[in-house]
């Protein structure tokens, strides 16, 4: 692999920090957070929330897999997403950032809301960019790791071409995967092992700057130690971007979470922080379910 | 030995000889052709035009060429329609949709390719008024189609849904995940189907003996008739010359050696492999 001093040097890399704010606020993507309705400002228990669910029903067809769900996602903090199998977390999840439009048969009713915007009434790709997915298996493209990275910023026209490779630098460094592969930046993706790939896939939902990330399960196919670079990740990330986490480890759910929402049947159970509602739910299933009694 | 064993074995022997015969028929066709065509080929046969009716020697060098031309045309005109339309039928359509398209390429591919001569022969030759390697590439064209729809569609319906989530997931339009992702992952598999397709209609006769028809000699451009290998063959072959049998022979061998060698290639390129990612394949 033929070095390329061009993004190595610590220079460069200084500059492309500098560089950098300018392109990640684009002001047409990013309402002003003033705007928010008084609903919004009423509710002081929690920070702000950065996207709010209302009265979500979802449904496959004639299959009903959301009930009635309402829900707040507060700025830059990580929610967590648990229950059992089938009880419409990863539903939910998806629905934050349209995916499920690519199912057939899907059907969303209710009202989801970024920024105080309707998301059903975005530009889709642009929505995409602003909220990113981290998926159960990793899914690198079959294309060099550098070629990964960079997709999000080419497809979406962010970044002119010399300023890829700072970017793509930052991405990884983001997602504490440079030093294992700046060395091998242009060979395929698929050389790497099963926990790089999935940091990989965050650092290349990262790179086009996303104000919120969602993960489903991203560390299902994980062995602990590559779990647990990924959590210690997301905690760096939670200044940047809004997480929401679908997890079936409740401990993890426990480690990295400040709130967390229980989902059984389609149905919201209880949402609280974590810490409530892993030593005092309110509910007698969620105590069942955090308990093992159940799930 | 009881009943059940001797059945057994009989069927055991009646099934490997079968095989046997398959396989073996194969090689028959290639040492045959290889006898018979190759102890007529020279080197004229490659460099010369037809020579005249009771001259000996002279070779099917105009022949060779027309072959490359009708084909480049029926390549140029087939493929792109077959590549978009698998695309489609994979990436866009619906499942009523594409239980349409998928039956009626299949009918296509199965329409008699004389009836696709006769229908080119009636919709191009007959208005222009005479045969042309345009016909002919027009012919053989539309026989490309369905193989490449269907070969397109497999192999992009090998690429893991996983894929088109991610692309989309980051911005990407539902199209340039296609350009993108989708169809570079898929890219070995589908110039293997082209390679392949382009062998199948490399020995199609019928449709080109009344669209290019053919001749003796060197047709410039695309609008006369022109000679091709599996025309030139025919031809050649019901003569009542032996020295057209022979080069009818050495014909044979040069078509056979042509599809062969782009079946082993096309063969290589995908035995290489699609690229899966880890745990999805």
């Amino acid at each position: 692999m033929s070095s390329e001093p061009l993004w190595n040097t610590a220079r460069n890399a200084e500059q492309q920090k500098q560089r950098s704010p300018q392109y990640a606020v684009r002001p047409s993507f990013r309402p002003a957070v003033e705007q928010q309705s008084s609903a919004q400002i009423e509710r002081k228990t929690a920070p702000a929330a950065k996207l709010s669910a209302s009265n979500i029903n979802f449904y496959y067809g004639s299959f009903q897999a959301l009930h009635d769900i309402s829900l707040d996602f507060a700025t830059n903090r990580i929610t967590a997403l648990i229950g059992p199998s089938g009880c419409g977390k990863s539903t939910l999840l998806r629905s934050l950032n349209r995916m499920h439009e690519t199912i057939r048969g899907a059907r969303l009713q209710g009202t989801i809301r970024m920024d105080n915007e309707d998301i059903l009434q975005h530009d889709v790709n642009v929505l995409r960019r602003r909220v990113g997915m981290v998926f159960q298996k990793s899914n690198p493209f079959p294309k060099s790791i550098f070629e990964n990275i960079s997709f999000g910023l080419r497809v979406n026209g962010m970044a002119r071409r010399k300023d890829i490779p700072g970017l793509v630098e930052r991405s990884l460094r983001k997602a504490a995967l440079w030093d294992e592969v700046k060395d091998k930046l242009f060979q395929s993706a698929y050389g790497l092992s099963g926990g790089q790939q999935q940091r990989l896939c965050i650092a290349r939902a990262l790179a086009v700057d996303p104000e919120v990330l969602l993960l489903d399960e991203p560390c299902s196919a994980l062995d602990p130690i590559a779990t647990a670079r990924i959590e210690e990740l997301l905690f760096q990330l939670k200044d940047q971007c809004t997480i929401v986490i679908v997890t079936h480890n409740m401990q993890q759910a426990a480690r990295v979470a400040e709130s967390t929402a229980f989902f059984l049947m389609g149905k919201l159970i209880e949402f609280n922080e974590t810490k409530i509602i892993y030593t005092t739910p309110k509910n007698k299933e969620t105590e069942d379910y955090i308990t093992g009694r159940f799930g | 030995m009881n009943v059940k064993k001797i059945v057994n074995f009989i069927m055991f022997g009646l099934t490997g000889l079968c095989t046997l015969l398959t396989v073996g028929i194969l090689f028959f066709i290639l040492a045959y052709m290889a006898w018979r065509g190759a102890s007529s080929l020279s080197w004229s046969f490659f460099t010369q035009l037809p020579a005249p009716v009771g001259e000996t020697g002279g070779g099917m060098a105009n022949a060779i060429v027309g072959s490359g031309k009708v084909l480049l045309l029926a390549t140029i005109i087939g493929i792109p329609i077959g590549f978009l339309g698998g695309v489609y039928l994979n990436e866009y359509a619906g499942p009523t949709m594409s239980f349409v398209i998928r039956y009626a390429t299949d009918l296509l591919n199965g329409v008699p390719s004389i009836v696709i001569g006769i229908v080119v022969w009636g919709l191009v030759v007959h208005p222009m008024g005479h045969y042309s390697a345009f016909a002919g590439g027009i012919a053989l064209g539309i026989m490309m189609i369905p193989i490449s729809v269907r070969s397109t569609e497999e192999f992009l319906h090998a690429v893991p849904s996983s894929l088109r989530e991610a692309a989309v997931a980051l911005g990407a339009s539902k199209w340039k995940a296609i350009v993108t992702v989708v169809i570079p992952a898929a890219m070995r598999g589908i110039i293997t189907g082209t390679m392949l397709d382009f062998a199948r209609v490399a020995g199609e006769t019928a449709p080109l003996l009344f669209t290019a028809l053919g001749n003796s000699f060197w047709s410039s451009g695309y609008n006369q008739p022109t000679a091709t290998l599996p025309a030139m063959i025919f031809t050649y072959a019901i003569s009542a010359y032996d020295d057209w049998h022979r080069q009818a022979w050495a014909a044979g061998f040069v078509l056979l050696a042509l599809v062969l060698t782009i079946n082993i290639v096309a063969r290589l390129v995908v035995s290489r492999g699609i690229e899966m990612p880890r745990g999805n394949a």
